[in-house]
């Protein structure tokens, strides 16, 4: 089993253009390689700027991030599970999931799709699919390419209580399976409290760490007591 | 209110299969309706479809429709195809920098409301009455609402799928053909159908203003004996083209390009 990388995030600052105050400031963090690191705010705060900063989408900052001391813009793509499924409507979901990167091959894009539950529709269009379909369709594009880094922002956001179980389940078997790093975006304690081994709290304006809390393993399958303490951690460090 | 369809329903299968029967069934509609006028009015100048069928396939036959047709075609093919071209191009330039689009932008509005009937006088006067006056004429005519369809989509594009694009890394060439094109397609698809049957009227009209040949040119000669039946007769075998290209062309392309779409009620 292959571990993910490590990373290095300095961001000393990031302002967009059109805003008074940045964004985010004095962001310093070391990743260990193959750990689940939630980062953890309120909407809006920037934690999604932070993922896109990561994953070298936004290259307008000042700082430097690195990935196994690679610039994150020149290192080896991440599997990226944005917000919205961001699916290319023109293609059918399969096709989707073979976007990933050049060693997908339709083989890897059904097995993908198997791993998410979405076998049987891999011949859909995007529009074709329920929005827990779509979420589950981009998880599979974000796994398919076996990434050593993988970025989720807000994965479980506005999906179904059941869905998000089997979802906590999906991305703690792939964490244990596979090994990649793993940076989760999130608002909700719960997700951090259930699948992380790190929680960075965001907070201020502009956003900061605020708390830098270890969690010990395993993930995913903690019993309601260690849950609840965990979620009581959390929030009183939030 | 229980057997009525609420709003928001999707339409019924049956309603569905019987759309394009309703389609097929529309010409037909639409010639009987013209017979049955005909045979009310019963007069020379409005002569009914069977009667300019058949001397549409006599002018097919004896006359110079054929030849007539093709050059027609072959005029709006051309322009069609350059305007399409250049449109595009240009459009794409506009919709993706700002600077040319405040640049040009008053250019377009200006070549979008120029009287076609205008570039055509001045490029026969500047040019003679030639085969390159004319096309260019129709060109020049139809490149700016081309690429104003073509600038307003390229506009419309998504930014979400290039951040998509520079996540996976993907190449220049991958983002080309998984985004930007599959993006810039219905707005070339609706630029060709409208350019296409705009194309066709500014022809006939330039054939009319000065040609040795043509659909309008013929249509000209007829019009001054004030035979009804032939302007019918070559106005109908031209709308027969129209529709073969319509039909055999421009809907299988379509359908196939987008055939992601979400299925029109």
């Amino acid at each position: 089993m292959a571990t993910g990388p490590g990373l290095i995030i300095s961001i000393e600052e990031k302002r967009y253009a059109d805003s008074v105050a940045p964004t985010l400031s004095g962001f310093k963090a070391e990743i260990a390689p193959g750990s689940v690191t939630a980062i953890l705010g309120p909407s809006g705060i920037g934690k999604s700027t932070l993922l896109r900063i990561i994953a070298g989408i936004d290259r307008d900052f000042s700082g430097h991030v690195t990935i196994d001391g690679q610039p994150a813009a020149e290192a080896a793509p991440p599997g990226f599970l944005f917000q919205d499924p961001r699916l290319l409507p023109w293609l059918t979901t399969s096709d989707n999931v073979r976007t990933a990167g050049k060693g997908v091959s339709t083989e890897k894009a059904m097995a993908a799709l198997a791993r998410t539950g979405l076998a049987d529709h891999a011949n859909l269009y995007p529009h074709q699919l329920s929005g827990g379909m779509q979420r589950r369709a981009a998880l599979a594009r974000a796994l398919a390419l076996n990434a050593g880094l993988l970025l989720l922002d807000e994965p479980f956001v506005s999906l179904d209580r059941s869905l998000v179980e089997e979802m906590y389940e999906l991305i703690a078997s792939v964490a244990a399976a596979d090994g990649p790093t793993m940076i989760l975006v999130t608002h909700m304690t719960e997700d951090a409290a259930r699948l992380a081994d790190r929680v960075l709290v965001l907070s201020g304006t502009p956003a900061h760490i605020t708390a830098d809390l270890a969690l010990s393993k395993p993930r995913y399958q903690r019993d309601r007591a260690t849950l609840d303490t965990y979620r009581q951690l959390i929030e009183g460090a939030n | 209110m229980a057997g009525l369809p609420q709003i928001g329903e999707p339409p019924r299968a049956g309603r569905k299969r019987a759309l394009p029967l309703l389609e097929l069934l529309s010409f037909p509609i639409l010639l009987l309706v013209w017979q049955v006028l005909a045979m009310v009015l019963a007069h020379r100048l409005f002569p009914s479809p069977i009667a300019v069928g058949q001397e549409m396939l006599r002018l097919a036959t004896e006359g110079k429709l054929l030849t007539d047709l093709s050059k027609t075609l072959w005029r709006a093919s051309l322009a069609f195809i350059l305007a399409m071209l250049l449109g595009t191009a240009l459009g794409i330039l506009l919709g993706r920098k700002a600077w040319l689009d405040r640049l040009f932008s008053s250019w377009l509005l200006v070549g979008l409301n120029l009287p076609a009937i205008v570039v055509a006088i001045a490029l026969y006067i500047w040019l003679g009455l030639t085969e390159t006056a004319l096309i260019l004429a129709v060109v020049i005519n139809k490149v700016p609402l081309v690429a104003t369809t073509i600038r307003e989509g390229v506009r419309s594009f998504a930014p979400e799928f290039d951040e998509l694009a520079l996540a996976m890394r993907w190449p220049p060439a991958k983002r080309l053909r998984l985004i930007f094109l599959p993006q810039l397609m219905p707005f070339v698809l609706a630029a060709a159908r409208t350019g296409l049957s705009l194309i066709w009227k500014i022809v006939l009209v330039f054939e009319v203003l000065g040609s040795d040949g043509g659909v309008g040119y013929r249509v000209s000669l007829f019009f001054q004996f004030f035979d009804i039946t032939g302007i019918l007769a070559y106005t109908s075998a031209f709308i027969l083209v129209v529709l073969a290209i319509e039909y055999g062309v421009l809907r299988p392309i379509e359908k196939r390009v987008l055939q992601w779409r979400p299925a029109q009620a």
